[in-house]
């Protein structure tokens, strides 16, 4: 579960890396891994890493958040779709709810997703925001 | 494979049941079903459930609820697919009886969802979406509902105020149900002002957090008559599941699980959606209506809505849908949800929905979605004649 020691240690290669798979028999690129290709469903494991950059396919801002997120409101959530193919859900990160458009370039950057408490673990993830915004990463 | 037909029905009114336990609600929804049939004992239990173990620390519904029932000894299961729960407990009961394993079963939907807080229960709901690359994220469920609805606006052109009848008829049918959780009219000023959760999603686009429970008593439909005087044949029914997370679907607005599920109905009772006389549709959310109306063949890609904004829906429409006030209006306690569907068709098909009685109800289609379009489920019920 999530804030759980061995399952955020295990996922720490999609979350900080953007590791995906690439499928040797029709190349297409899947992000998260599943070792079964999406496209022509024959088995995919050879690791791929993504580029991070993509654009918006659709958002919205949350004013009312599922526990655990409830400090964070107002924030935005967004379908990015990376320029490899693949879909993905993630938060908007340095820029305001109201200059988000549908088909923004955005990039991938590390940062906190939440907190658990002053003793908790604290969760870092992807999160994705307009390109040209930072210096190189 | 035998046909299925539905002989009795019970039902619990929809509300935030504080003085009833989850046990209680399932208990008194089966034995109402139970008495309709007129029947004691059944062969086997089927409890269509999402989330008890979370709110309620209490998972193993089936023996529980055999138990309750004093029918200990018979078989009984829970049957989860997320929000889908009680058409899957549905479904699994069908076949049971279809296969000849089983003769006279009892299928109830429960869900308690106020013994937590707001927060709490929403976290739970998230359960339904991928743990680990949605709801990680931060989304919740209204949130992946609103996702989908942004991009539904943007592809189509609609506004929101082009939904508003999908909530204004779910309310104005719902006042006339006395088992649904809200009677109050909602009108387009009132859906446009509301306030916003997750945009361009508003309280007024989602369905409310309540208990409630519903049962349906299933026989072989061969004699069936022998035992109700007005028998409900299961005519058709279909399921499909597509990939849990929106972002692994290829066509995140296509709801491809409904249109397979639906595929599946129509072909099992052999019939085209034009001849369906109403569809009780998972309207959890404004763009599930929509979303579900295409995918279900009523209405091209793009036009769910347009349906809504001719008045093509409300009881006197082409298609009422919705007609007992729907999961808007009736509520949604998600793993009873589907279960109150198909009670609700039953009562539409019988003749005995009251005011908001279909003159001509012949073929009465139920649609259950699970998680955001992850395990669909479509139920076509024909009154036996």
């Amino acid at each position: 579960m999530e804030g759980k020691v061995a399952h955020d240690w295990r996922l720490r290669g999609q979350r900080y890396r953007l590791e995906g798979e690439e499928c040797p028999h029709c190349k297409a690129k899947i992000f998260p891994p599943r070792d079964i290709c999406p496209e022509c469903k024959r088995p995919a494991k050879e690791p791929y890493r993504l580029s991070g950059r993509g654009e918006v396919y659709t958002f919205s801002t949350l004013n009312s958040a599922p526990e655990g997120f409830e400090n964070y409101t107002p924030y935005t959530v967004a379908l990015v779709k990376l320029e490899e193919g693949p879909m993905i859900t993630a938060q908007l990160t340095d820029v305001a709810p109201e200059d988000v458009r549908i088909g923004m370039p955005v990039e991938m950057v590390t940062r906190k997703l939440r907190a658990q408490g002053d003793e908790g673990t604290i969760i870092y993830g992807y999160k994705f925001r307009p390109t040209g915004l930072g210096h190189a990463h | 494979m035998r046909e299925v037909a539905i002989i009795g029905i019970g039902q619990t009114p929809v509300r935030e049941h504080w003085p009833i336990s989850l046990r209680h609600l399932a208990l008194e929804a089966s034995l109402n079903a139970l008495h309709d049939a007129n029947i004691e004992r059944v062969d086997a239990v089927y409890v269509g459930n999402m989330m008890s173990g979370e709110i309620t620390g209490q998972e193993h519904l089936g023996a529980l609820l055999a138990d309750s029932l004093g029918q200990t000894g018979a078989e009984a299961l829970k049957v989860e697919a997320a929000c889908a729960s009680g058409s899957a407990a549905f479904r699994v009961g069908m076949m049971a009886v279809a296969s000849g394993m089983n003769d006279l079963v009892l299928v109830t939907g429960v869900e308690k969802m106020t013994d937590t807080s707001g927060r709490e229960t929403t976290a739970a709901l998230a359960m339904a979406a991928d743990a680990e690359y949605e709801v990680a994220q931060g989304v919740s469920f209204v949130s992946l509902n609103a996702l989908l609805m942004r991009r539904y606006m943007y592809e189509y052109g609609w506004e929101r105020k082009d939904f508003a009848n999908f909530v204004v008829t779910a309310h104005s049918n719902g006042m006339n149900n006395p088992n649904a959780m809200f009677h109050m009219k909602v009108t387009p000023e009132q859906y446009a002002r509301c306030a916003t959760i997750a945009d361009p999603v508003g309280l007024l686009d989602a369905s409310p957090v309540c208990d409630g429970a519903a049962a349906v008593i299933l026989a072989p439909a061969e004699y069936a008559r022998t035992l109700s005087p007005a028998p409900i044949r299961v005519r058709g029914s279909g399921i499909a599941t597509a990939p849990v997370a929106v972002h692994d679907r290829k066509d995140p607005l296509a709801l491809e699980a409904a249109r397979l599920s639906a595929k599946r109905a129509y072909d099992m009772a052999k019939v085209k959606p034009q001849d369906i006389s109403f569809f009780e549709l998972h309207d959890a959310f404004t763009i599930m209506s929509a979303l579900s109306l295409e995918a279900s063949g009523f209405a091209e890609r793009g036009q769910g809505v347009r349906l809504a904004l001719d008045g093509e829906i409300t009881l006197q429409g082409r298609l009422p849908i919705a007609t007992m006030g729907g999961l808007k209006s009736r509520g949604h306690p998600v793993g009873a949800t589907g279960m109150y569907q198909i009670v609700e068709t039953v009562l539409q098909l019988r003749g005995l929905a009251g005011k908001n009685q279909l003159p001509n109800a012949r073929l009465g289609m139920v649609q259950n979605i699970g998680g955001s379009g992850a395990t669909i489920i479509t139920t076509i019920l024909e009154a036996m004649s």
